[in-house]
């Protein structure tokens, strides 16, 4: 029952069928959908000849080209490493202080060491590596475990409480809550620390401060000093400046003394090339330098 | 409720009993479900499906002894399962929509997740794109094909059980999929995240589905198969192919919801871009060029321009989409040669794409004047010249030189939404906008102006979205690969996302128009509805459903 009629707007026939007053116009294919179609099945075939693309069982066909993309890859690292040896050489074989003291260096690793930093390090430490909340502020207080360009490249190295077999050791032990000293002690040992950095008017009567001093002196100075100015080598901070890395208000500091604190740095030995590592150490050395 | 009980009154009573068994089959394997992943998600799910079961059953029970239907309803076409499909379609569009806008927020507000782990972006995102993909677009394909099939073959729906069997079935393994992702059950594959046992309920939902249309059309009075069909058929068998054999795994045990994958390494990744790629072809493409190809037409009033050009695109778009996966993984670590096979024939793929785009947009020659006039069909008219852009722009960035700058960036992102948006969403709410006075024998959707808002709301949406991603997804992809003269990144990557801000505040905002246009298209079908029910209680239907003549009796 095909019966074909004339479109009146397009002039072409119709195929004859109809679906619930669908029709279908007769039109021949587009001239420009075979010249498409054959234009890019020559493209394919050209492509195929000239790159890898057909299997053959156990291997390929391998294009005439001769491309690889994985010799490719490993060629391009390799013209990039010899193009930065240029600079990086220098970088790997210089002391810290030659480096430092050549302002064409120095600009390559505050370049380089921005995107270092800030792809690796950021998260914890801030874009600006000013830390926050439990991440130490690597721009301003005094240095935790060293400031010395070795000091803190053997931290970059091993990290802290780090699974690394060298990692550096931070306790600072939960003096309150494992019964060492006593909730009253705990108390005026905090407000002792806070007066050590705390320059405003005492607030508290002068004898609980005379009580916290005896606690420090008996618990705390074999890591922190005497002076509470910290020691390094233990990685106790120095309680004296106005930094903190929990807080310095009384809570915090309280907390930090009744629960202690593990603070977590990875180690970086595995993941950094020593290359990478010595530009983040001489960066991070740089943040401190007045400009 | 009434609405259900109505369903059941038409089932006949062999009808009732076989809803009956197939329900208390359900209720028990939920229940045998909750028992053994009694305190993992896979009791939940059992419980869920159990509940749900229960549910239908009451339904049931209370129509039991309702009288059995006259043989007057084998006289019209079998509409009820569309109706309910385009409702749901709509429900899901809805949280789709709203889960994708959040997650847009997200992006540009991090802390969006309010603490909780469920709203985290890992598990609301294939909320938002199961939601979309298999809520929306998968119930607007079911509830449109089974109008065009009855329309086109002339052939009532085998029976009444069956349609109702794939929509009940459907939506129950969307629901298992989405609140799986919320407790954190997913196999990390996309578009096929859901665990095993949902994957193998939706075989048997599937297989249904196809079988309706085999024995739809073995019954057809029409001598040829109209070309609608070939699409849906297409979309169902293959789908069918892919999900099966991506999803192919072994659960750790019966009463876990976990399971491992029966690939690993490159082999996963390709299979997994082999479905994950024809999951657009034949989900996202080839159902819903099924849709345009009956209701532009229709709406036009015009004859398809060219039969042959709809014959060539189909088996174009059905060999070529077969080899383009691999552009997915494009420099990684699956062999140069599966890649270049995947890019030559992404190239050669534009070819039936546009000629299925130009063919949609010639048919509309002579009736440029109602694309004017009618949102409708201009909704199904931009839907024809998004999915001609984004499949030029899915051909560019198939070629390796482009997605080495293209992959892993935003660009991706906006090229998925011109499809999905301007393509995808547009032609579904064309053709609910056709659809819904058919179905409902209204002389028209409730307010036209509506859809007219709808309308510039969604292209406005679109386009917002698109420019934007275009923009931060190239900013994105140039900033990742731009070294400094010492020959080291100039950019960190949180530098990029800072860069990116804007453009997600700006995709978000183009994101909300769209979920604002899909509202007011809720309440003005909604409204429709409403306008059916009350013409219908004061006046007989005057409109008659298609010729009855000419249609053949059901079984
Ligand atoms: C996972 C969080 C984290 C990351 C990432 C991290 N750090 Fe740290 N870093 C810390 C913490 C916590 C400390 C304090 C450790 C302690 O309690 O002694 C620290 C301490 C340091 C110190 C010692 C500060 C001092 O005062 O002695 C340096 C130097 C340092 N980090 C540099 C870096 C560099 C460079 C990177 C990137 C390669 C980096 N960190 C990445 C958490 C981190
Ligand atoms: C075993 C050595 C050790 C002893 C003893 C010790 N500390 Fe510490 N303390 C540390 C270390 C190490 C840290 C750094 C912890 C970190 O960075 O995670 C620290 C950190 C602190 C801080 C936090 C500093 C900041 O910047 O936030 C305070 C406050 C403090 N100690 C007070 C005390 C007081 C008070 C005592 C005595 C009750 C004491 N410490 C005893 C090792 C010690
Ligand atoms: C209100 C409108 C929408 C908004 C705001 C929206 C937002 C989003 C967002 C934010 C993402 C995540 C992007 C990322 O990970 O960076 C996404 C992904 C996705 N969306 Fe949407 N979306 C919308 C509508 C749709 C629709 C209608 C569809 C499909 C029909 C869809 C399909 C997808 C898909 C497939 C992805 C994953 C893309 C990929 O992995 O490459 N979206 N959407
Ligand atoms: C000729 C047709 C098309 C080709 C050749 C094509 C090609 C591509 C390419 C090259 C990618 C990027 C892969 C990557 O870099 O990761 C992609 C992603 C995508 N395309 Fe297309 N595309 C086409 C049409 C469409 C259409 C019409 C849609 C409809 C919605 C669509 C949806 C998607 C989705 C959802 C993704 C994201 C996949 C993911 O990473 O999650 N594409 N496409």
């Amino acid at each position: 029952m095909a019966i074909e009629e004339r479109d009146a707007h397009s002039g072409y026939l119709t195929t004859g069928h109809e679906w619930n007053g669908i029709k279908e116009l007769n039109t021949p294919v587009p001239r420009a959908v075979y010249f498409f179609l054959i234009a890019t099945a020559i493209f394919s075939f050209a492509y195929w000849v000239l790159m890898p693309s057909w299997p053959t069982g156990v291997s390929f066909t391998r294009g005439l080209l001769g491309n690889d993309q994985r010799s490719i890859v490993a060629k391009s690292v390799r013209q990039a490493d010899l193009e930065r040896g240029v600079w990086t050489k220098r970088i790997a074989s210089e002391s810290y202080s030659a480096v430092q003291a050549n302002p064409d260096l120095m600009k390559l690793v505050r370049e380089s060491g921005r995107t270092l930093f800030g792809d690796n390090c950021a998260a914890c430490h801030g874009a600006d590596a000013r830390g926050g909340k439990g991440f130490p502020n690597l721009t301003a207080s005094s240095w935790i475990w060293g400031g010395s360009p070795e000091a803190i490249a053997e931290t970059i190295r091993v990290g802290v409480n780090s699974p690394h077999k060298d990692s550096r050791i931070s306790q600072m032990l939960a003096f309150g809550r494992n019964q060492m000293v006593s909730r009253e002690e705990a108390l005026n040992v905090a407000e002792y620390v806070r007066s050590l950095s705390d320059a405003g008017p005492v607030r508290e009567p002068a004898g609980k401060l005379a009580a916290g001093k005896q606690v420090f002196l008996k618990n705390c100075a074999s890591c922190h000093g005497d002076d509470g100015k910290g020691k390094n080598d233990v990685g106790a901070p120095d309680l004296t400046d106005r930094s903190w890395i929990y807080g310095g208000d009384l809570e915090s500091i309280y907390q930090t003394i009744w629960n202690g604190r593990q603070g977590r740095m990875p180690s970086w030995e595995n993941r950094l090339s020593d290359l990478d590592r010595k530009i983040l150490t001489l960066y991070v050395v740089d943040l401190r330098t007045p400009r | 409720m009434q609405v259900v009980a109505d369903v059941i009154a038409q089932f006949t009573g062999a009808e009732r009993r076989g809803a009956f068994f197939i329900a208390l089959a359900t209720a028990l394997l939920g229940l045998a479900m909750a028992v053994t992943g009694n305190g993992d998600s896979f009791g939940a799910h059992g419980a869920l499906v159990l509940a749900a079961s229960i549910i239908t059953i009451f339904c049931l029970i209370r129509s039991f002894d309702k009288p059995e239907p006259s043989s007057e309803r084998l006289q019209s076409y079998y509409d009820e399962p569309t109706k309910a499909g385009i409702v749901l379609a709509m429900a899901w569009a809805v949280l789709g929509l709203f889960v994708g806008d959040w997650v847009a927020w997200l992006l540009v507000y991090p802390d969006l997740t309010f603490d909780a782990a469920w709203a985290s972006f890992g598990r609301i995102r294939p909320v938002h794109t199961t939601g979309v993909i298999f809520g929306f677009g998968g119930n607007a394909l079911i509830a449109t094909s089974f109008y065009v099939l009855q329309r086109t073959t002339r052939a009532r729906l085998p029976d009444q059980l069956s349609p109702w069997f794939v929509l009940w079935g459907y939506n129950l393994f969307c629901v298992i999929a989405v609140t799986g992702y919320l407790m954190g059950v997913t196999q990390s594959k996309e578009y096929a995240e859901p665990e095993w046992y949902a994957d193998i309920w939706l075989v048997v939902v599937w297989v249904t589905y196809f079988a309706i249309y085999l024995r739809t059309l073995v019954r057809r009075k029409e001598p040829h198969i109209y070309v609608a069909n070939w699409y849906y058929m297409a979309f169902i068998l293959v789908v069918a192919i892919l999900h099966i054999v991506n999803n192919l795994a072994v659960p750790i045990s019966f009463g876990s919801a976990k399971s491992y994958s029966a690939f690993s390494g490159v082999q996963d990744a390709m299979t997994q871009w082999w479905y994950g790629h024809n999951a657009v072809a034949f989900f996202l493409t080839a159902g819903f060029l099924g849709m345009m190809y009956y209701y532009l037409p229709k709406r036009a009033g015009r004859p398809i321009y060219s039969y042959r050009m709809s014959i060539i695109s189909f088996w174009g778009i059905t060999f070529f989409y077969m080899w383009a996966g691999s552009h997915h993984l494009h420099y990684t670590a699956l062999p140069q040669w599966v890649q270049s096979l995947g890019m030559t024939f992404s190239v050669m793929l534009l070819v039936p794409s546009w000629a299925s785009a130009g063919n949609a947009l010639l048919t509309l020659n002579g009736a440029w004047d109602k694309v004017r006039d009618d949102a409708t069909l201009r909704f199904m008219m931009v839907a024809a010249v998004f999915y001609g852009l984004s499949t030029f722009e899915g051909s560019f960035m198939a070629i390796r030189s482009v997605n080495s700058l293209s992959h892993y960036t935003d660009w991706t992102i906006g090229h998925v939404h011109a499809g999905a948006l301007g393509w995808v969403a547009m032609i579904t709410f064309g053709a609910i906008y056709a659809s819904v006075p058919w179905l409902w024998k209204t002389r028209g959707m409730y307010s036209a102006r509506l859809v007219e808002a709808h309308f510039w709301l969604a292209v406005a949406g679109t386009v917002i979205y698109v420019f934007a991603m275009w923009n931060s997804g190239i900013i994105q992809g140039l900033m990742w690969r731009t070294y400094t003269e010492g020959g080291t990144l100039a950019y960190t990557f949180t530098d990029s996302l800072v860069a990116m801000r804007p453009y997600y505040m700006a995709r978000a905002i183009g994101g909300l128009f769209f979920l604002i246009g899909a509202l007011i298209g809720c309440y003005n079908i909604w409204m429709t509805i409403r306008m059916a029910r009350v013409s219908a209680t004061n006046t007989a239907a005057d409109l008659q459903d298609a010729p009855v003549a000419a249609l053949q009796p059901g079984e």
